[in-house]
């Protein structure tokens, strides 16, 4: 199962290498891996259905409780599907879709490792490497929305996604954390136990709404919605992939997922109710004002999502039973009806629906996919999409007192989007043919196959809903709601108020479709709304906060090494003081001190009189030199007081930083003005004070008892164990020689910082010098 | 600076200072020293050369590009911490040389590790010293 989740990886990270040699092999050797993967997790669904779920564990980070496990249970196994077919067909497309494109190896790089971080996701058992594999798709979403990457549209959306997700899997980390901290474990399997603890605890608020966050940004709920139509900057396989089918599911998946865990309360289902039904209502709206195809998918595939947080809200087992079907149905018809608009994009060069017509005269088979993709997404009667709105009809019918609300509510949604269906999937082929795009014709099957394989799937499951009814959606409906019970698919539920609201809603979509058509004009109308838009708000927040941080840094890093070190003496002077202020505890024992010696006295009045003499000196290497005396003199009191080492170590930095000094002072020129009086007095105020700190700070170490076990341990075992009589030097290579291993790496670091650094020049005025 | 005694005198002390940071590296096992004094030993000896002679001709003497240093020691270093690891001991784990070697005495894996911190300090000095040269 490891191997199997991060093949997507491996194979990411062998496009790198291999390019070069096969490059025209690529897309056909990849698209064998998500077929193949495919197949893998086919063989599952028998197990899953007589087991319920299979546990995979592997070990990776035992004492954080991080582990590499992976839950193999109906919603993941569903997921785990959708992911490697609906990955295999979007591979084979692009393999035409994208022929000859530059980068084509590097695209299928990208798009490997976005399949296996979204199984990774779907797969995970432990919230921590879910939330790995969770940023991974934000991650690798961004290099594929800005494939196009000489394209500065193209880079802000995939910058906005990237925040935008990004921001939500940083807040939803906090919710695992918090999760992890009340429950007691990262693992979703055990926290399953303990869901009444979690539930009644005080956190249980700030759990779900940490969750929610995260939820919402994936799935491009409202107000963080803007994401996804900007991502349809993406060339299309990738919004056919990510976008529609699989990444912004992602957020479904976690509601679904931790339904039976954290679901069924107040304001879990109010939240996700209120969210979802505005979400979809007002995407659906957007849907039909729309004119470019893509446009008009995102928009759909936003209220589609908002369907399904608003079905999950509702949370009877009737909701999540349509919440189970409806993901399965709108991949099939969306991803479909996402492929048809590449198709179209790619013969005609046009994704303008009001254009767009006739289309069927020259390819045929496209459009009977497209008609099949917009009929199950308006719910037809013998399509996969009928099922799932009968089921979501009936669930809200029977919620209380709200139901007639909330069944009108997701009547006209349905009604709109039925619309929007329409339009990309029925509108571009029927009438006439206009005259630009008598040139169109039916392009390679590699790209026709794949929807057309859709919709049959639309089909058939739609038409003999057995065929999935308990292989598949039984397990997935048993584990979001954690119950056993046993549902039953059926294509006739009877004559009865459901099926009049279907009548209602398809009758009432195509007299919408027939005298609605798609213009320019209302479009631009909408946009006068667009300064108050969710994107404009959050837009001009971060702006905001864009410029109070250059205003920050520009007081804190000013660039001028003296301020810094004013800022971080001053700083640690007041920590001191603060801390001082509560007591100092200082008590010198007189009798114990050891008698001074002359030549300390005579070390001690050097040091004095050559800092004096650096502080008065109007001459730069004067008082470099004055320094160095300084800190010479302190070499020898490390020598009397038998620390040879740490002495020999002193004087080398000591007589390097003097010489460096000078290497760079001789060459500046003479200081004309010095510092005023002001700053002197500043700087010898702040200087003394932090002296003094130092000094008590100093005497009062000496009132913490003093513990010599470490350093009798190592002064004991040194040629014992280490064959070496010098422990200083033992302690360097053995006792902590990974210490110094990482130090030697950090002096590297610094070496290649500071030659960068320097040999970095900005100013292209100073190459002519 | 174009001092004679100053250049004459730097002309011995290179090959003396650098001797002496290669004896004070081995005996740091049982005496005062070790790799990290004795690479900022070695330091000095070329930056009192280039003082005397400008950084054209320290670079003339070092030959090599002085940044390569640190690649060779991280090597050493790692190198060292990491050879028991291959015969199943803990990694960084003390291996030695059964007899002594003449003129330095036991042998081990420290050793390795200390020429390594010795090669990385000197590398990263000198880069740091001659890049800040370079442009002043």
């Amino acid at each position: 199962m490891l191997i199997a989740v991060i093949l997507g990886f491996i194979f990411a990270i062998l496009v790198s290498f291999f390019s070069r040699f096969f490059k025209k092999a690529i897309p056909f050797v990849y698209s064998l891996l998500p077929l193949s993967l495919f197949i893998f997790f086919l063989q599952f669904l028998g197990e899953i259905k007589s087991k319920g779920h299979i546990l995979f564990h592997y070990q990776w980070i035992p004492s954080l409780g991080i582990d590499l496990s992976f839950r193999l249970d109906g919603l993941s196994l569903l997921f785990a599907l959708m992911i490697t077919g609906i990955g295999a067909l979007v591979f084979i497309y692009t393999t035409y879709y994208l022929k000859g494109h530059k980068y084509l190896d590097r695209f299928y790089g990208y798009l490997s490792m976005f399949m296996a971080s979204m199984l990774g996701v779907v797969l995970s058992d432990n919230l921590m490497s879910m939330f790995i594999f969770w940023e991974l798709t934000s991650i690798s979403s961004y290099f594929l929305i800005g494939f196009n990457n000489e394209d500065p549209a193209s880079r802000k959306s995939a910058l906005t996604a990237l925040s935008i997700t990004g921001f939500g899997g940083l807040v939803m980390l906090s919710g695992i954390i918090l999760l992890q901290a009340v429950g007691g474990s990262y693992s979703f399997t055990e926290l399953l136990n303990s869901s009444e603890i979690i539930k009644n605890s005080t956190s249980y608020g700030w759990i779900i709404a940490l969750f929610f966050v995260g939820a919402f940004t994936k799935s491009a709920q409202f107000p963080f919605h803007f994401w996804l139509p900007g991502a349809m900057k993406a060339p299309t396989p990738v919004s056919t992939y990510l976008h529609s089918a699989t990444m912004v599911k992602a957020g479904i998946y976690l509601l679904a997922r931790f339904t039976p865990l954290l679901g069924d309360t107040f304001w879990w289902n109010s939240t996700l109710i209120t969210v979802g039904a505005v979400t979809m209502v007002y995407a659906a709206i957007h849907s039909v004002l729309r004119v470019d195809l893509k446009s008009i998918l995102a928009y759909s595939t936003i209220s589609a999502l908002g369907i399904l947080v608003f079905l999950i809200g509702i949370g009877t087992e009737k909701a999540l039973l349509a919440a189970g079907i409806f993901i399965l149905a709108h991949a099939l018809y969306k991803a479909a009806l996402f492929l048809i608009t590449g198709i179209i994009d790619h013969e005609t060069g046009s994704r303008d629906v009001t254009k767009l017509a006739g289309l069927q005269q020259v390819m045929m088979p496209v459009a009977v996919a497209g008609f099949i993709a917009a009929l199950s997404s308006a719910g037809v009667p013998l399509l996969l999409g009928f099922i799932s709105k009968e089921v979501m009809y009936e669930a809200t019918l029977q919620f209380g007192n709200w139901a007639i609300i909330l069944t009108a509510l997701a009547v006209l949604t349905k009604i709109l989007l039925l619309v929007a269906g329409f339009w990309a999937g029925i509108k571009p082929f029927t009438g006439a043919l206009p005259e630009e795009f008598k040139k169109a014709k039916l392009p390679s099957p590699l790209l026709w196959v794949p929807p057309l394989l859709l919709g049959i799937m639309s089909l058939g499951f739609g038409a003999f809903p057995s065929l999935i009814g308990q292989t598949l959606i039984q397990p997935v409906f048993s584990s979001i709601s954690g119950t056993d019970t046993v549902i039953q698919l059926k294509l006739w539920h009877g004559f009865n108020l459901v099926l009049i609201l279907s009548i209602f809603t398809l009758v009432s979509g195509g007299a919408l479709y027939w005298f609605l058509k798609p213009s320019k004009e209302i479009f631009q109308k909408t946009l006068r709304f667009e300064s108050i838009s969710p994107q404009n708000i959050i837009e001009s927040g971060s702006k905001i906060f864009a410029s109070f941080a250059g205003i920050w840094t520009r007081f804190f890093q000013n660039g001028y090494l003296r301020n810094y070190v004013i800022t971080i003496l001053a700083f640690l002077t007041l920590l001191m003081a603060y801390r001082l202020f509560g007591g100092v505890n200082i008590y010198v024992d007189w009798e114990q001190i050891s008698p001074v010696s002359h030549y300390e006295i005579i070390v001690v009045v050097l040091m004095i009189i050559s800092i004096l003499f650096a502080i008065s000196t109007n001459s730069r290497s004067v008082s470099i030199v004055a320094l160095g005396v300084v800190g010479f003199a302190n070499c020898l009191f490390f020598l009397f007081y038998s620390a040879p080492d740490l002495a020999m170590t002193q004087f080398s930095i000591d007589t390097l930083t003097v010489l460096l000094f000078m290497l760079v002072l001789v060459k500046l020129p003479k200081n004309k003005q010095y510092s005023s009086k002001g700053i002197k007095v500043r700087d010898a105020v702040l200087s003394l004070m932090f002296g003094t700190l130092i000094a008590i700070l100093t005497l009062e170490v000496f009132e913490e008892p003093s513990s010599y076990e470490v350093s009798k341990y190592f002064a004991d075992n040194a040629y014992l164990l280490a064959k070496g009589r010098n422990v200083v030097n033992v302690i360097l290579v053995d006792y902590r020689g990974f210490d110094t291993m990482i130090e030697t790496v950090v002096l590297v670091i610094a070496a290649v910082g500071v030659y960068s650094l320097i040999k970095l020049d900005l100013n292209p005025s100073k190459k002519d010098l | 600076m174009k001092s004679l005694i100053f250049k004459t005198a730097s002309t011995y002390l290179l090959p003396l200072l650098l001797l002496f940071s290669i004896f004070i590296l081995l005996r740091g096992h049982y005496l005062p020293g070790g790799g990290f004094v004795g690479g900022l030993m070695a330091a000095i000896a070329f930056l009192i050369h280039s003082f005397a002679f400008g950084l054209k001709e320290t670079q003339k003497i070092i030959k090599i590009n002085p940044g390569y240093l640190m690649p060779i020691g991280l090597f050493f270093a790692v190198g060292a911490a990491m050879a028991p690891y291959f015969i199943g001991a803990p990694i960084l784990k003390g291996l030695w040389f059964e007899e002594p070697f003449r003129f330095i005495g036991m042998v081990g894996s420290a050793l390795f590790f200390d020429i390594g911190v010795y090669l990385v300090v000197i590398g990263a000095t000198l880069t740091i010293m001659f890049s800040l040269t370079d442009t002043v």
